[in-house]
């Protein structure tokens, strides 16, 4: 029965509409409690910003294409290691760090959950093997459909509730959490070197179009019951004039769910491009804030992009070889039989590439655009708009009109013709900056109802610690402070324990990995269907029967089971 | 007598998982499905019974704990232990290794330095247009063999994953397949191509070379005949390569360990590469031992490197050619060795066993091996795949359990080398 009780705190929490009032906050076995009598550890946090643990709900860090970026960039691993030192191990990497590196550092920022953002099921093992290495933070896993022959067969015979099925097995299999479209339809025909243009084209073999991949996707998604919607990698990442495609999706898209949106877009900053090419390459953020502004089942994440070197890696395969025509450096591409498809390149994000400057200005309009902070969520897409240690540079951006004006100077000069970053005047406040890093995560992610995200009693004592006096800090001018002060925190705590203290982290944080299990009629059921054993035997390189990923890969996990409607 | 279905087969990195084992008595007394190399793996013997340790240049019996006492000391003693293998040990035994050399301060390397090594310099240089086996199986309708012998080295590769596999695409696949064997000489591999490129020795790269200048269109600067093939064979292999709808070359250490190394394998990806903006083109290395990808892969998540990784400054130092165990070993630098789940006296450079058999040298192996004959101490372990379980990674990066088909007394590696390890953290008092 541990108890801990944190004194004083400058609160921020978005779900409780508590909106900076200093109070006590009590644990008791990793729960946030209503009071503690004579704690074991008593933290005073006067004067400093208290918030929930960050979540992000879209980053790569764990799985198959995340190593691959290890494996192939030994000059990325120069650029960020660290010894061993006390009881936290050494560490490597910059924009794709080791799996210690990686929890060390989210824990420094304060983050305590992590959604992966992309996991191929066939090689879910892999994902689940570095979160036993991620010790500081919750895992969970974005389970990839895009290209699922099972599932698009179900789409292309018009039984939505097979769909359901197949999407249900494969999630429980792969010890997965929500459905994943990456460029849908699109790395199915990579299989043999091709794209779609955008929702309507047919795909290769199955004859359907990308648009009935997405909507059928997310009432098969509603069938299951899932905490989380659809997570939509939309068609066309990284074309100009790809907003139209964009703007097309979201007109598609049905309102099915009232308690959260439908779908969650993600990285919208590489999906709001207008010009015919880039030479006339320009924002359209106007338009796609537009559309998310009319459509409160759309929730969307910012997919900034911060200047210097980093590693792009993706599901999309078609894109990352696009993008490598473009840089001519490196390329690695990974396709995984019957599921999707994925690529590895590294890149460099410059201030003098116009088209640079312009995926930096669009990342922040979106963020400033969007009203509603609940459906605007800051990531970057970690690596490939930005390492994720740059989030506190992205707060401050968006805190401060001063601070952009500061860095717009610095960019290439004929941005401010193909951007309206400069006219935007709204500075976010810090209620709307913790509601964008947390509170607005874990209720699209639907872990509110599993403790997370908040402060308020029986929710998970996953608490970040800021040295920030808000009292004495202007966001607006004292943009450095705000860096530095989410940078690095004065205590990270992970289930009631103190995981890192100013940077200094513990070897273990009691992580846990949260997966989904639907449960569906016999009917539904794909491990008794004859017709999908037979097929995954016959074309899948592996057997069914070595498939899904046992309990004994994943430790203290919290599955969370779910009643289908099928 | 008991059947096992679906097994993982423990010796190439196929990693086979069809294997039906047959159980009698608590043994494994037949196979199927299984190769003629996967069998014997199965139905092996010559396993140690206990630990041994060398005393006064004879062979005593001694008991597990003090076996890891043993161990514990000699590479706490040493200045510049090496820990070498791992190719043949599960990827949860490798991850202990690697917290073990952080704390030693030593250098951690796989087999992967003596095989494709070089292949992983040229990733690390061009990158790597891969896929999974099944995505070939299901599409491709041209495979290229270079500098490899799946028949005897891989003897299922073609029937399960290539040549001879029926895919979702092809209907026949051995009539709607073409294969083409570059090597130096012939082979059983080479009998059953479409076309056989027979190469001299050390013309990999001009090879290669040539067919990317055809490519690009600028075949009118190819002479005659390059390294003995023709450049009618050229064109026409061009050809086919750009003509198919779905080509996966596969290349093996003929490819990496002849002449020119890595910038054989850095062509071969740049060939990949330009065949990619005519048609679907990938390529994938013939990894040899079960789970040596899985030694990368686990070295790649947990110190950045996917081999030959030094922290004797505290944090992870890469540098092949330096950090690698024949160079550590052939500069009489490491002064203390454990080697698990290989047998490098049978494969290194003769300096190199010298300096194994003069130092303190611990060998963590189900069986006997050439590498016994110079240790000083061996701890027979379970055998992953049969008495013993864990994670593997196939050739294609393809993670799968290897199930466990008996059980026994023997410990897994996992086991034993958690025990040193934590010996050593108390000792250092972390």
């Amino acid at each position: 029965m541990k108890t801990l009780l944190i004194k004083n705190a400058y609160v921020i929490d978005p779900i409780q509409n508590i909106n900076g009032e200093t109070m006590d906050i009590a644990v008791r076995d990793g729960k946030i409690v209503d009071d503690v009598k004579n704690p074991d550890e008593v933290i005073d946090a006067q004067g400093m910003l208290t918030l929930p643990g960050g979540i992000d709900s879209h980053t790569h860090f764990s799985g198959t294409k995340v190593n691959f970026g290890r494996y192939m960039s030994p000059e990325d691993m120069r650029a960020g290691r660290t010894s061993r030192k006390g009881d936290m191990h050494a560490t490597a990497g910059y924009s794709v760090p080791t799996t210690y590196g990686n929890s060390y550092r989210y824990a420094k920022m304060g983050y305590t959950t992590l959604l992966e953002g992309a996991m191929a099921p066939m090689e879910a093992r892999h994902t689940h093997e570095e979160f036993r290495y991620t010790p500081l933070q919750d895992c969970l896993a974005n389970t990839l459909f895009d290209g699922n022959w099972f599932a698009l067969q179900a789409i292309q015979d018009g039984d939505i509730k097979r769909l359901a099925g197949v999407l249900a097995w494969y999630l429980s299999a792969s010890k997965g959490f929500g459905v994943k479209l990456t460029n849908p339809g699109g790395t199915e025909a990579w299989g043999f070197g091709k794209d779609v243009s955008c929702i309507n084209e047919p795909i290769p073999r199955f004859g359907i179009t990308p648009r009935e991949i997405i909507v059928k996707m997310i009432e098969a998604n509603e069938m299951l019951n899932l905490p989380h919607s659809v997570h939509l990698h939309c068609n066309n990442l990284g074309k100009p004039g790809n907003y139209m495609c964009t703007l097309d999706t979201y007109d598609a898209i049905p309102d099915l769910n009232d308690k959260r949106q439908s779908l969650y877009s993600t990285h919208v900053q590489f999906h709001s491009y207008g010009g015919s090419s880039w030479k006339d390459f320009c924002s359209k953020a106007e338009d796609i804030a537009r559309s998310v502004n009319d459509k409160p089942h759309i929730v969307i994440d910012t997919g900034q992009v911060m200047f210097g070197k980093t590693t792009t890696m993706t599901a999309d395969g078609p894109m990352e070889f696009n993008l490598y025509r473009l840089y001519h450096n490196k390329w690695s591409n990974h396709d995984v039989e019957m599921e999707t498809g994925s690529g590895v390149i590294p890149v460099q994000y410059k201030k003098k590439n116009l088209v640079n400057a312009i995926m930096w200005s669009i990342g922040l309009e979106l963020g400033l655009l969007v009203d509603d902070p609940w459906r605007c969520i800051l990531a970057t897409d970690n690596p490939n708009g930005a390492p994720f240690v740059k989030y506190p540079e992205v707060m401050a951006l968006l805190m401060s009109k001063e601070y952009r004006d500061k860095e717009f100077a610095t960019l290439h000069k004929s941005t401010g013709k193909r951007v309206i970053l400069p006219s935007l005047e709204r500075e976010l406040t810090w209620n709307e900056i913790a509601i964008m890093t947390r509170s607005a995560q874990a209720r699209a992610l639907g872990l509110v109802d599993y403790g997370k995200g908040y402060l308020g009693e029986g929710a998970e004592a996953d608490i970040a610690i800021y040295p920030i006096d808000v009292a004495t800090t202007d966001p607006t001018r004292d943009y450095e402070r705000i860096i530095n002060g989410f940078s690095s925190t004065e205590y990270t705590i992970k289930r009631g324990e103190v995981v890192c203290r100013r940077g200094t982290c513990t070897p273990e944080g009691n992580h846990a990995t949260y997966w989904v299990k639907p449960h569906v009629s016999p009917k539904y059921d794909m491990s008794t269907d004859s017709t999908f054993i037979d097929d995954f035997n016959r074309y899948y390189s592996i057997r069914m029967a070595n498939y899904p990923i046992g309990e004994e890969y994943i430790g203290r996990n919290v599955c969370m089971e779910t009643e289908a409607s099928i | 007598m008991q059947e096992i279905k679906d097994m993982v087969c423990p010796f190439c990195g196929c990693l086979c998982d069809d294997v039906t084992l047959e159980i009698e008595n608590g043994e494994i007394v037949a196979t199927d499905n299984c190769c003629a190399i996967g069998n014997a793996k199965f139905l092996g013997k010559n396993r140690l019974k206990n630990p041994i340790k060398k005393v006064d240049g004879k062979w005593v019996d001694i008991t597990y704990d003090e076996a890891i006492d043993t161990a514990v000391d000699i590479l706490l003693d040493a200045d510049r232990p090496l820990l070498f293998g791992w190719s043949g040990t599960h990827g949860e035994a490798q991850c202990v290794g690697v917290h073990m050399n952080e704390i030693l301060g030593g250098v951690i390397d796989s087999t992967t330095s003596v095989c494709h090594g070089p292949s992983i310099l040229a990733i690390q240089e061009v990158g790597h247009p891969g896929c999974t086996l099944g995505q070939v199986k299901n599409r491709a309708d041209l495979i290229i063999y270079w500098g490899c012998n799946p028949i005897e080295a891989h003897p299922r590769h073609m029937s399960r994953y290539t040549t001879y596999a029926d895919g979702y695409f092809l209907d026949n696949a051995f009539r709607n397949r073409k294969v083409i064997v570059v090597d130096v000489r012939e082979t059983e591999t080479s009998n059953v191509a479409d076309e056989f490129i027979r190469i001299k020795p050390g013309g990999d790269y001009a090879v290669l070379s040539s067919l990317r200048a055809i490519l690009r269109g600028k075949g009118d600067m190819i002479p005659d005949s390059v390294a003995g093939v023709t450049k009618t064979q050229l064109i026409q292999v061009a050809e086919m390569c750009k003509t198919c709808k779905f080509g996966a070359l596969f290349f093996g250490v003929g490819l990496t360990m002849a002449k020119g190394k890595y910038k054989n394998v850095r062509n071969a990806i740049e060939f990949v590469d330009d065949l990619n903006r005519h048609t679907k083109f990938t390529l994938t290395p013939m990894r040899g031992h079960w789970n040596v990808y899985g030694a990368n892969e686990v070295m790649s998540w947990m110190t950045g490197y996917p081999y030959a990784v030094d922290f004797c400054r505290g944090v992870a130092f890469y540098n092949p050619g330096e950090t690698t165990a024949v160079d550590i070993l052939a500069r009489k630098e490491c002064d203390a060795c454990m080697i698990v789940g290989s047998d490098p006296a049978a494969h290194f450079p003769h300096s190199c066993v010298e300096q194994l058999r003069d130092i303190p040298m611990i060998v963590i192996d189900p069986f006997q091996t050439m590498t016994t004959t110079l240790a000083d101490l061996q701890i027979p372990v379970a055998v992953t795949g049969i008495d013993a379980e864990g994670t593997a990674y196939r050739m294609d990066g393809v993670p799968l359990k290897v199930k466990k088909a008996i059980d026994s007394d023997y410990p897994s590696d996992t086991e034993i080398l958690t025990r040193i390890y934590d010996i050593m953290l108390e000792v250092k008092g972390l």
